[in-house]
């Protein structure tokens, strides 16, 4: 670990507000990618059923 | 073949499967290296101390905060010229992604202005058209939402988006215009005289190459599942249609 001095706090605030923005948005679009895609197999199976 | 039939949809869908992990890797790669180097390996900035660190996040994501818009940008004039959905529907997945940008910028930004200005914000050119700017992305997003035709939302999204353009060359070239305020120019530039040291330069070119890559990669994925949702409406229509 570097040493950060005085600004230790500033600087490891603005890499975990960071980490937290990315780790959200990431998480956020690979949630409804996931739910889309399984509802859309459920919509395309039903659709083929019903011919 | 014609460059637009890449836009359609089931095309689109096919020819950018590979793409999406080859930008994850490239954008987890990249990011690592460029934040490893720049917090572990760089030493402190003469005036700066050691906060000079958070460059390696502050310049790339206001960089592709920008960026992000211009590409809704084109997306949004080839939708009113052409009509493609998947360019509509490309500017609605950027959105949230360059919105989430902005913010990394604005709060990495104030951060760092505490301890270096004395405040947390200043009513500065570049600080307040960028503040403008994620305001615009906010209102982009909610446009979209509460919208149900998907054609008219891509209309007013798309008149909306050419508006927002102006604060988003405004935010890239503020310090420019105004020549006031607090923010300093450019810290990547080819003028060698403005641009940051090379020590700094190169751990930052690789970290702004690393949030490039994962604008790209979320783009992909998030204009994939719009596709995939903009089927499951018409299936769910078909449907209803057919139980009435």
């Amino acid at each position: 670990m570097p040493d950060l001095g005085k600004y230790a706090t500033d600087i490891l605030a603005a890499y975990a507000a960071t980490a937290l923005l990315v780790a959200g948005i990431v998480g956020l679009t690979w949630r409804r990618s996931r739910r889309v895609r399984a509802a859309l197999e459920r919509a395309e199976t039903r659709a083929g059923h019903n011919g | 073949m014609s460059i637009w039939e890449y836009a359609n949809p089931r095309k689109f869908m096919s020819w950018t499967g590979p793409f999406v992990v080859l930008f994850s890797v490239l954008a987890a790669l990249f990011v690592g290296v460029g934040l490893i180097w720049g917090f572990f390996f760089t030493p402190d900035a003469e005036g700066f101390g050691s906060t000079v660190k958070i460059i390696y996040i502050h310049v790339p994501a206001a960089t592709v905060a920008i960026n992000a818009w211009a590409m809704m940008l084109v997306a949004s004039l080839i939708w009113i010229v052409r009509r493609h959905h998947v360019s509509a529907l490309a500017a609605r997945a950027a959105a949230p992604v360059g919105m989430t940008m902005t913010a990394i910028a604005l709060i990495t930004g104030a951060i760092w202005g505490q301890p270096m200005w004395g405040t947390w914000w200043a009513w500065d050119p570049r600080l307040t058209s960028f503040l403008i700017l994620f305001l615009f992305y906010l209102g982009y997003i909610a446009l979209w939402q509460a919208i149900d035709n998907p054609d008219t939302a891509a209309d007013l999204t798309s008149v909306l988006c050419l508006v927002g353009s102006v604060f988003a060359l405004l935010s890239r070239y503020a310090v420019l215009f105004w020549n006031q305020g607090l923010h300093q120019g450019a810290s990547l530039s080819l003028d060698k005289q403005e641009h940051v040291a090379d020590v700094f330069w190169q751990p930052l070119v690789i970290s702004l190459a690393g949030f490039s890559f994962l604008f790209v990669a979320l783009l992909l994925v998030r204009t994939r599942t719009e596709i995939r949702a903009r089927r499951l409406h018409a299936l769910e229509a078909r449907e209803r249609m057919v139980n009435a």
